[in-house]
């Protein structure tokens, strides 16, 4: 037991410090915004300032807006997560290889990673332009389209170029992550296994993808987390449009506070988002973990 | 001697104390303005500078862009972070409600508003009372490419959205120009500015004269099917749908459009070298009307407002009043016009602005149409670009969106 | 059999060859046309139908980022922003590994009560997207009189970054074996000397990759840079190359030139310490 208080006591050192940077400064906000979503807040509302108790949440998600928006945030996020997770793991896979250039690639895969995300969407939303953009150009070029297409104004494209262009950004994350998991499996094992007579296939399946399995739930989280949450790249590429196709449950956030002034609808929707994600990195957990079991 | 150094010491950090104050007592504006082309950054520093030369009053002006504008003000509006702030024409309803900006009729009628344009000062205008005064003055134009317009055999500039649409034609017909039309109609404020001219241009409007909605008039609906069908001729440009007016204006100036509704600041760019190909070709022109109406076009002014943390109204208000005076409206006109009607008769003005100019605003001026100065406008026009969108893909009649919209707009009025 | 051993091996390293070559088209595809957008004039870039070499370019917009000296200019404010972000994104990076590597450590070898409880919440608090939240800090930061200045702005970051890192790094502490540190205290190394010389050093290349993350996180964030900076004694990289948008216009040119320049630091910074997280691991032993 006294062992026990000790190491607490060490684990309490340990953790302040982050405790402190953590909650410091946000503690406040955090439950302010959760006062909002019961309380009417709404400046332009004429029951301001009276308690709503559930009112808002059972408004929201009884709205036809919210689910669309969540069925868009959906799509972007599973889509783009799933890109970013199955290119990453093939990516890494080829940079741990011995061939000539491979130290080359290795850095310069980096790049799209470093390009701030401001300078993101503005490239590719110019190189999808409708009237010049080097995207048409090239396929016009190539002779896959036969006139120049509006990518980003048909909503039955637009999201697509959204998770194009946000994956392309991001893929050379997961390579990194799994890359240096790879460095670190042990290469006797690899040996062992095709003195057994396994081929590459098999061992992948039986060695690397094993040891790679914590790496795929940390990207896999941490990728939806930040995807859920994604505000930047729909702001600079489409602003939810054309006719809402990429309107998502954040971006609707944003429209809710600095358009229409509905804070505490704002408030609301910022902890059904975080509602979902903690859903969701749940839901991802215990697969992971019932995958261990078998 | 240590005690005397002490004592010193002691004493001039007493007198360094007692100093702040005397600096603190001069006042400190802080202002909040837009990164643009009309009045620049320069050229904002430049009359503060003037400002706090004649008056003593500092100022802190902070500049962002345009996006950035609303959120600043908005989060900074329970705390008084800005004493002055630039905003949008359809923001005053909305915020006067919000309580974030102050009355300042009383202030505003001292004025000579007989010499100011009815337009820009309405839209300030919230139940009868004034919260801003007019400062930047913008409207929609016509641009039109006279040189591919006289290829087609057309001499003048459309006058009537039908002859626009015949002229279009034979343009397209005659393999001038693939797409003649050109309209910003991304999901964006843009899209509404543009709908409000050809609205107006059909004799339309949004709300009656007691801000009571009316988007499902006839007239409204006839003026979204022609943006409809022009789109679906092929007249207009199909890529409208991703444009802002930025793109508008390159597809103009890249000689891909005849036709182009855009505001002030599409004159000089088009005509500059550095980013145009069509210089020289292009005409500004009012708005083409109908039977119903001559002409119309949309308010893009931006009034000054005093927040309502303000603690210096009074040289708030002086601030406003100074950068908004004749004097300066006058002197820095190059890439704005001012919001003074004498003004537009001085040799000097119309020389800096640019005679083609202020000959088109001279008409355009008078067929100002302003969005709806109701408290709701901002979410009412998120739910407009998404319905509009929706009849400019065909995924919708106009009589179903309009009707939807206008379902929107009651609920709205009704909070 | 020499021989057909070595020309299978030519074989799978033209293959390899040939993805890369792929990856590398699409990787450096957009990073082309943006270093080609940068030098291209303005009339070329919106022309149709459009030449994929421009024929002439110009370095001008370079010239204006390094050579402004008006503050009004938004090259000049890009400048600074760019120390700004740098300052920053430094602090944030070095803070937060060093508070979330202890905390993580804690949170993957210590046990201690309420463990997972309070690990849920700290990553809750990372799901919390922060635009419903700017309004009540703004009115913190504003009367505390912090805003417009660097330092609240890496406090306001380690709030979000520290989870994170405390998240990543407890699953690379997971993974080494307990076996070193019952090794150590056998040998009668305390706690902190453990920590310090067996665990830090094995868990160097996952610290360099999440430090690099956390330094991109930094480098990268855009809205709460934008609510609580004004001038230039603040303003970061993210919120000046949004400056290059007008009310109406968009000025692809500055904002490709922005993007190279913005982009250099955290590629030299990956370059650098990519070999430690490639070459850091030691095979053998470290993982269970």
């Amino acid at each position: 037991m006294r062992l026990r208080n000790e190491e607490e006591r060490y684990a309490a050192a340990l953790i302040t410090p982050s405790m402190i940077v953590v909650f410091g400064v946000i503690i406040v906000p955090i439950v302010t915004t959760l006062v909002y979503s019961f309380v009417n807040i709404n400046p332009l509302s004429s029951h301001r300032g009276e308690f709503a108790g559930f009112g808002f949440y059972i408004k929201t998600l009884s709205s036809r807006a919210f689910w669309d928006d969540l069925g868009r945030t959906l799509h972007f996020t599973i889509a783009s997560t799933a890109i970013e997770t199955f290119f990453g793991l093939l990516i890494a896979l080829l940079l741990n290889q011995k061939f000539p250039g491979v130290g080359l690639l290795r850095s310069i895969i980096i790049i799209p990673w470093a390009i701030p995300t401001v300078v993101n969407g503005s490239l590719w939303k110019l190189m999808l332009n409708g009237e010049y953009g080097v995207i048409n150009a090239l396929l016009e070029r190539f002779h896959l389209i036969s006139s120049y297409q509006s990518w980003l104004g048909n909503p039955k494209t637009a999201m697509m170029c959204i998770v194009i262009a946000d994956s392309w950004k991001m893929t050379p994350l997961a390579v990194i992550f799994f890359l240096a998991a790879l460095q670190g499996i042990d290469q006797t094992v690899y040996e062992a296994a095709r003195v057994d007579g396994a081929n590459p296939f098999q061992s992948f399946l039986a060695i690397t993808l094993p040891a790679l399995k914590p790496t795929i739930m940390v990207i896999v989280v941490m990728r939806t987390v930040e995807k859920f949450k994604a505000f930047d790249i729909f702001y600079l590429m489409t602003r939810g449009g054309p006719a809402n196709s990429t309107k998502t449950l954040m971006y609707d956030t944003y429209l809710q506070a600095f358009t229409n002034l509905n804070y505490s609808d704002a408030a609301t929707y910022a902890y059904l988002i975080a509602l979902a994600v903690a859903l969701m990195t749940l839901v991802y957990i215990r697969l992971m973990k019932r995958g261990d079991n078998i | 001697m240590k005690r005397t150094l002490a004592f010193a010491l002691v004493l001039l950090l007493m007198l360094s104390l007692c100093a702040v104050p005397v600096f603190a007592e001069g006042v400190t504006l802080n202002a909040l303005f837009m990164k643009q082309a009309g009045y620049s950054e320069d050229d904002v520093t430049a009359m503060t500078q003037a400002f706090t030369e004649s008056t003593g009053i500092q100022v802190n002006p902070t500049f962002v862009a345009y996006e950035e504008l609303a959120p600043k003000i908005l989060t900074s509006a329970a705390s008084g972070g800005y004493d002055v702030i630039l905003g949008d024409c359809i923001w005053p309803a909305q915020f006067a409600k919000a309580g974030i900006v102050l009355d300042v009729t009383d202030r505003v009628n001292a004025l000579d508003l007989d010499d100011i344009y009815q337009g820009a000062l309405d839209a300030t205008k919230y139940e009868g009372k004034y919260y801003g005064m007019p400062w930047l003055n913008d409207v929609k134009y016509m641009f039109v490419n006279m040189e591919l317009l006289k290829k087609a055999g057309v001499e003048a500039a459309p006058a009537t959205w039908e002859e626009l649409i015949a002229d279009a034609k034979l343009c397209k017909e005659q393999g001038i120009c693939e797409y003649p039309i050109v309209g910003c109609y991304a999901q964006a404020e843009c899209l509404v500015c543009d709908y409000t001219c050809v609205a107006g241009a059909f004799g339309g409007a949004f709300v009656d004269e007691n801000n009571n909605p009316t988007l499902n008039s006839a007239e409204n609906v006839a003026a979204l099917d022609a943006m409809a069908q022009a789109l679906k001729d092929g007249l207009c440009n199909p890529k409208s749908l991703e444009m802002i007016e930025d793109d508008v204006l390159s597809t103009f100036a890249a000689g891909n459009a005849v036709f182009a509704i855009n505001w002030t600041y599409q004159f000089a760019a088009m005509n500059d070298e550095a980013q145009s190909s069509v210089v020289g070709q292009g005409a500004i022109t009012p708005i083409p009307g109908t039977e119903k109406a001559q002409s119309a076009t949309v308010n893009g002014g931006m009034p000054l407002m005093i927040t309502a943390g303000c603690k210096h109204v009074d040289e708030a208000w002086d601030y406003m009043l100074f950068l908004a005076s004749k004097e300066m409206q006058a002197k820095y006109c190059a890439n704005a016009l001012p919001i003074w009607k004498s003004l537009y008769t001085d040799p000097q003005v119309i020389e800096t602005a640019g005679e083609e100019v202020v000959a088109a605003s001279q008409i355009q001026f008078d067929f100002i149409v302003n969005r709806p100065m109701v408290p709701y406008y901002s979410e009412l026009s998120t739910s407009m670009q998404t319905e509009i969108q929706l009849v400019l893909l065909g995924q919708k009649t106009a009589q179903e969106a309009l009707d939807a919209l206008q379902a929107v707009a009651l609920e709205l009025a009704d909070r | 059999m020499r021989r057909s051993i070595s020309s299978r091996r030519r074989r799978t390293m033209a293959l390899q060859m040939f993805f890369g070559l792929l990856v590398a088209i699409v990787v450096l595809g957009p990073v082309v046309w943006m270093f080609l957008t940068s030098v291209m004039r303005p009339v070329d870039l919106t022309a149709k139908p459009l030449r994929l070499i421009p024929q002439d370019i110009t370095f001008d917009r370079f010239r204006q980022i390094f050579a402004s000296a008006s503050a009004s200019d938004p090259a000049y404010v890009f400048r600074i922003a760019l120390k700004n972000s740098f300052l920053i994104a430094v602090s944030v990076t070095v803070l937060s590994l060093v508070v979330g590597t202890l905390s993580a450590y804690a949170f993957a070898h210590l046990r201690f009560r309420g463990k997972n409880a309070l690990m849920l919440l700290i990553l809750f608090t990372y799901m919390l997207p922060p635009v419903a939240m700017i309004i009540p800090l703004y009115r913190i930061y504003n009367q505390l009189g912090w805003l417009d200045k660097r330092w609240p702005l890496v406090i306001l970051y380690l709030s979000f970054i520290v989870p994170f890192i405390i998240w990543v790094m407890q699953d690379f502490f997971g993974s080494i074996s307990r076996s070193f540190e019952e090794a150590a205290q056998v040998d009668g190394a305390t706690r902190l000397q453990t920590l310090l010389y067996i665990f830090l050093p094995i868990a160097r290349p996952g610290a360099i990759a999440t430090g690099i993350l956390a330094f991109l996180m930094s480098w990268d964030e855009f809205f709460y840079s934008l609510i609580f900076t004004s001038s230039l004694a603040s303003k970061t990289m993210p919120v000046a190359i949004a400056e290059f948008n007008g009310k109406f216009t968009i000025d692809y040119g500055m904002i490709s030139v922005a993007g190279i320049l913005g982009s250099l630091i955290p590629v030299l910074i990956t370059v650098v310490f990519q070999k430690y997280i490639v070459l850091g691991m030691t095979a053998g032993g470290v993982k269970e």
